[in-house]
């Protein structure tokens, strides 16, 4: 499972826009690139990452092979109660990489 | 008048090896020649890509691996007490080895020796993981290499090296980033080419890159034949440019273009 970094505030209050931020180690090879010896470097990248907050979908990104290495992705996001926030990337290939972290809203 | 004197003197330098080193500019961190957004990148201790390697390190520091069942950490502890300043010192001369040795090659050298593992691959992500890890105990420290007795010979090398005119455009690595150190290239500023924030995240390559990457990614655009990462040819370039920035400080992971 590839690293992956995620910031989530440990506390907010009701109705506050809170910034999420999430980033995760993958080449993001588009497919252009050539390896030393000149042959040609397969696609792989990642294709979805969704952010959910208790349990429901907040956020769905689908990727292309544009993107630049090592993804990046900052959100905001209205607390409104306790609950994980949680972060899945899934890969051209099915690998699935998740990440979790709990926010406490008073 | 005062960059013309200058320019004699490292002229002097070079020509005969025996003198005493003189430094031929004031040291500056590469990353007063960075653009902005990338300055905010690299300052940014979350979105820094780099720190992806720092965490990948800081898990293989403390997990147990090997028919030895050790970690790095089982004998040094704590990385941020036991490997504060490791990484400010290296390349250094071992004498078991009888050689100057790097910072990557150190870690080799204790997997082998004390975790009964092989070797990583220089520029496998593993090891610059481990690289990063531990040169990012060390950040803020001044770099603080020491190039007098053993070592001598290798910093010699490594001058040499440095001011080697090489390749079809037949250029030495002084002849930019020394003479031109802060000059556009194209669309580029040269910089000085210190190492202090190695390894680094560039975005060029879109990974985390070593000091010898570098040199041979360097050495490939004046059209010369690199040579091999880990090579002792690098190691005492390396132990010259980490003299040449002396007293900068530890940046790792930098961010560069």
């Amino acid at each position: 499972m590839p690293n992956s970094r995620i910031k989530v505030p440990e506390q907010a209050k009701v109705g506050e826009q809170v910034e999420i931020r999430a980033l995760i180690m993958h080449p993001m090879e588009n497919g252009f690139n050539f390896d030393s010896q000149g042959t040609t470097i397969p696609v792989h990248i990642i294709t979805d990452f969704v952010c959910a907050y208790d349990g429901a979908e907040v956020l769905r990104v689908q990727l292309q092979p544009g993107l630049s290495a090592n993804p990046y992705f900052s959100f905001y996001l209205t607390a409104t109660r306790t609950g994980p926030v949680d972060f899945t990337w899934t890969d051209q290939d099915g690998t699935i990489t998740t990440n979790s972290a709990m926010l406490q809203v008073a | 008048m005062r960059t013309l004197a200058g320019l004699g003197l490292c002229l002097l330098a070079t020509s005969s090896p025996a003198r005493e080193p003189v430094r031929a500019q004031q040291a500056q961190s590469d990353y007063v020649y960075l653009s902005p957004a990338l300055r905010t990148l690299q300052d940014d201790e979350f979105a820094n890509p780099g720190m992806l390697w720092v965490d990948r390190g800081a898990q293989l520091w403390s997990e147990a691996a090997g028919p030895a069942g050790q970690s790095c950490q089982s004998c040094h502890g704590v990385a941020s007490v036991s490997m504060r300043s490791a990484a400010t010192r290296y390349p250094a001369w071992v004498p078991a080895m009888g050689r100057v040795i790097n910072l990557e090659q150190q870690i080799n050298r204790c997997r082998v020796a004390r975790l009964k593992l092989t070797a990583l691959d220089y520029e496998s992500q593993d090891l610059l993981a481990l690289t990063a890890y531990l040169s990012r105990q060390a950040t803020g420290l001044p770099v603080a290499v020491r190039i007098d007795g053993p070592a001598a010979a290798s910093f010699e090398r490594g001058r040499e090296f440095f001011y080697q005119r090489r390749g079809q455009l037949n250029l030495s690595c002084a002849s930019c980033h020394e003479q031109h150190a802060g000059s556009r290239l194209g669309a580029e500023t040269i910089p000085q080419g210190q190492i202090n924030g190695f390894p680094v995240y560039r975005e060029l390559w879109q990974t985390l890159g070593s000091t010898h990457r570098m040199f041979a990614w360097c050495n490939e655009a004046v059209r010369a034949e690199p040579y091999q990462p880990g090579s002792q040819a690098y190691v005492d370039l390396e132990l010259f440019e980490r003299w040449r920035g002396a007293g900068l400080r530890i940046e790792t992971p930098a961010v560069r273009r």
